[in-house]
């Protein structure tokens, strides 16, 4: 039933445009993200060394992704050492046959799902579904998108998009096709909703044998997994069924415990405004003793997809640092306004704009539109607690898009071209790079507007349509400032590097 | 001490009393500014479309008008932000260390306006006298890239008659960046409009920026609403004295075009 797919989707400009005519999701996100904004802020101006967590954070990161395959073997042997069994997937559809062949080697037919990101991105549960595997989601917002036949619209609140109200209906409608019915007369007091989803999660815990699972973090030392989360949901599912398989991308690796410190003061203010989040899971391997709780069999994915390539990007790489907490999305005017599912992956907002076209490439119009999902204000930038230069990056990615060039892909290095549809568009820069580079012909260009001024239209054709649409147009000045400062201060003829590009 | 005015396209094709406004300030505060006709753009609008290569010949241009003065000064925040955090980076990405070196030299010594103010000049009450109800919007890239704190505030507050009140959510972005007005028409749009709501709301009768650019896009989304704020360069604001030069009404470029 998790039918939907971000295949084929348009391209940003379009599918924000109709998220803006949305006023509902508008709504709904606005006050969402509006609160929890003030809230974070509020959080990490509590802390006096916040400056240095986050050069701290940034500084473990980018040294673990330099060495990345030594801690990554590390780990491998740690975990291995613990009792788990490592699986490398180079790509989604790997990672995805090997958890299918995971599970159906267990014989069971149902497994119930932490909230996890790289599950997303992998689309594991529509690939468990096709063969036979029902996957449920037990995160409360991951369950209402679920139920909903929905798509996530938010890295930590996947369900931000619905309003109580929308939230009450998709329970009283959908619950009962999946299990345990919505309690009758269900309202849409939050306390209620809540109890409804624990009474209709509660009989899939203590069934499942499986259990599923992305991770925050990956302690390289000693082969242990973290899983930070507020509602406990997570981790009923790490500690109750026998099996446990997680699905993690190579660049959740920390070196050693005294790194993982750090994020875990980072985390939880940015993600949630907490001081520490109400639930931090971690488990090592297995457990072999009957009254312990935990997996007595764990397997690991590591999950490259997209990640080495985007490691080989010297630019790019940084997007690799992030830990999902998600203040970029609810600081982000462009989020706000057009919606999650906008952004066409698992990955919204700005950090799906320069991730997404690094794990998946730019071929697509959609991927290649992400980058200018974007004005640039660097709010991103200003709350990312691992300090992620997003606005760089997203430039860095139109480049991309726009001259093509070198990039790793699956390893190997190749050129590519320019993305299509960019003719009109490149034109007019080389020409404005043209005029801009003679002063003469600007000047000349600036004289003549000046002159045929009265005579400007107030609504433009073409693109320029998109501009006067809501906005006036300034009325261009009889005498540019160039020509003023010729005039007044008596500067006749050609002036030293006013001719024409060298 | 030679300083170079960096007026900036915008403000040169579009917005001259602004580059105006600059040079009577400075000339007022005893500096004598020059103007390079050399300099044309400083490659925002190609580089941030993606278009670096386009961008290299435009830095190469503005880093020889500009390597011989001691200060440059610009009316404006994206363009100095420019300057400062990419040229350096378009040069070392084109591979020319040379570029790069001048261009780290040039940046360093690139001041936008409220900047050069305070910290060269020292001065935070410029004579300036303009009587009337002005709104603040600190443009993100002066905000953020070039940290301008509350230096354009401090110079307002100082200016006589004029009466500042706050802009609610003033941090949020005006929604122009550049080629995402027209490539994010919707989205850019609807900032656009919640910033002019919040404007309007202020009952100010200017509001006023470091950037010509987002000024073209608040004032286009307000004239088009009817409204009656102003969009006013700080520069204008400053330059303003008792004796009445009010150097933008001349100009009428920012009037609505209806
Ligand atoms: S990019 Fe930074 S702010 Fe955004 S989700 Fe990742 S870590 Fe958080």
């Amino acid at each position: 039933m998790s039918g939907r797919v971000h295949l084929g989707m348009p391209a940003f400009p379009e599918a924000a445009a109709s998220a803006t005519r949305n006023a509902r999701l508008r709504g709904n996100l606005s006050h969402a993200t509006g609160t929890i904004r003030a809230k974070r802020a509020q959080a990490v101006a509590e802390l006096s060394d916040w400056d240095a967590l986050r050069a701290a954070g940034a500084a473990v990161k980018d040294r673990t992704l330099r060495h990345l395959d030594h801690y990554l073997e590390r780990l491998e042997e740690a975990v291995t050492a613990a009792g788990g069994t490592v699986h490398w997937a180079a790509d989604a559809a790997e990672a995805n046959r090997i958890v299918t062949d995971l599970v159906r080697a267990t014989g069971e037919t149902e497994v119930v799902k932490v909230k996890s990101m790289a599950t997303q991105e992998i689309d594991l549960n529509a690939a468990l579904e096709r063969a036979g595997i029902r996957a449920y989601e037990t995160d409360l917002a991951e369950l209402i998108v679920q139920l909903g036949d929905d798509l996530p619209s938010h890295i930590l609140v996947p369900a931000i998009h619905r309003n109580r109200g929308e939230i009450r209906d998709i329970f009283r409608e959908e619950m009962g096709r999946w299990g345990r019915p919505a309690p009758k007369g269900l309202t849409d007091d939050p306390a209620e909703l809540a109890e409804a989803a624990r009474l209709h999660l509660r009989e899939k815990f203590l069934r499942a044998k499986v259990g599923v699972s992305g991770a925050n973090f990956m302690v390289a030392e000693t082969g242990t997994l973290v899983v930070v989360e507020s509602e406990g949901n997570g981790r009923m599912c790490l500690t109750l069924p026998e099996t446990l398989i997680s699905v993690v991308g190579i660049e959740k690796v920390v070196p050693t415990w005294q790194d993982l410190e750090i994020f875990l003061q980072l985390l939880p203010r940015s993600s949630t405004a907490e001081r520490m989040n109400p639930y931090t899971s971690m488990w090592t391997g297995t457990t072999d003793s009957e009254t312990a709780d935990g997996p007595r069999v764990f397997h690991l994915v590591l999950l490259d997809n997209g990640r080495t390539d985007a490691l080989a990007d010297t630019v790019g790489r940084q997007a690799l640092r992030c830990i999902r907490c998600s203040a970029c999305l609810n600081v982000c005017p462009v989020y706000e306004r057009a919606g999650g599912h906008a952004y066409g992956s698992a990955y919204p907002g700005p950090i799906g704009a320069i991730l997404t076209p690094q794990l998946r490439g730019t071929a697509s119009e959609l991927d290649a539109s992400l980058p200018y999902a974007s004005s640039l204000c660097g709010a991103c930038y200003e709350v990312c607690p691992v300090a992620i230069d997003i606005p760089q990056v997203l430039v860095h990615l139109r480049e991309r898009v726009v001259e093509g060039g070198e990039v790793t892909v699956r390893g190997q290095r190749t050129t590519i071209r320019p993305a299509r549809g960019h003719a009109a568009e490149r034109a007019a820069m080389r020409a404005a790079r043209w005029a801009f580079d003679h002063p003469r012909a600007l000047l000349a260009g600036q004289r003549l507007a000046s002159r045929t001024r009265r005579l400007h239209p107030r609504r433009l054709p073409g693109p320029g349509r998109a501009w006067t649409a809501t906005r006036d147009l300034p009325t261009v000045p009889a005498e540019s400032f160039r020509d003023w400062w010729r005039r007044t201060r008596n500067v006749r003829g050609e002036a030293r590097g006013e001719g024409g590009g060298r | 001490m030679r300083v170079a005015l960096f007026v900036t396209c915008v403000t040169d094709t579009l917005y001259p009393g602004t580059g105006r406004a600059t040079v009577d300030l400075l000339e007022r505060l005893g500096v004598a500014v020059d103007f390079p006709l050399a300099q044309s753009c400083c490659g925002q609008p190609q580089f941030n479309t993606g278009y670096r290569r386009e961008t290299e010949p435009l830095v190469r241009r503005h880093v020889e008008a500009f390597r011989d003065y001691d200060h440059v000064v610009t009316p404006s925040g994206s363009c100095a932000a420019m300057v400062r955090e990419n040229h350096p980076r378009v040069a070392a990405r084109g591979g020319d260390a040379a570029l790069e070196r001048v261009a780290t030299e040039v940046a360093s010594r690139t001041y936008e306006l409220s900047e050069f103010l305070v910290d060269v000049l020292g001065v935070t009450d410029v004579g300036a006298y303009y009587p009337h109800t002005v709104t603040y919007h600190p443009t993100c890239h002066g905000m953020r890239t070039l940290g301008l704190g509350d230096r354009p505030r401090r110079l307002l507050e100082n200016v006589r008659g004029l009466e500042l009140v706050e802009l609610p959510a003033a941090d949020q972005c005006c929604g122009f960046g550049g080629t995402f007005a027209v490539k994010n028409a919707a989205v850019s749009a609807a900032m656009g409009a919640d910033k002019a709501r919040n404007i309007e709301n202020t009952g100010a009768e200017a509001v006023c920026a470091v950037d010509n650019s987002c000024l073209m896009h608040i004032g286009g989304t307000l004239s088009r609403r009817g409204s009656t704020v102003r969009a006013v360069h700080l520069a204008e604001i400053l330059a303003a004295t008792e004796d009445g030069t009010e150097r933008a009404a001349e100009d009428g470029t920012r009037r609505s075009t209806r």
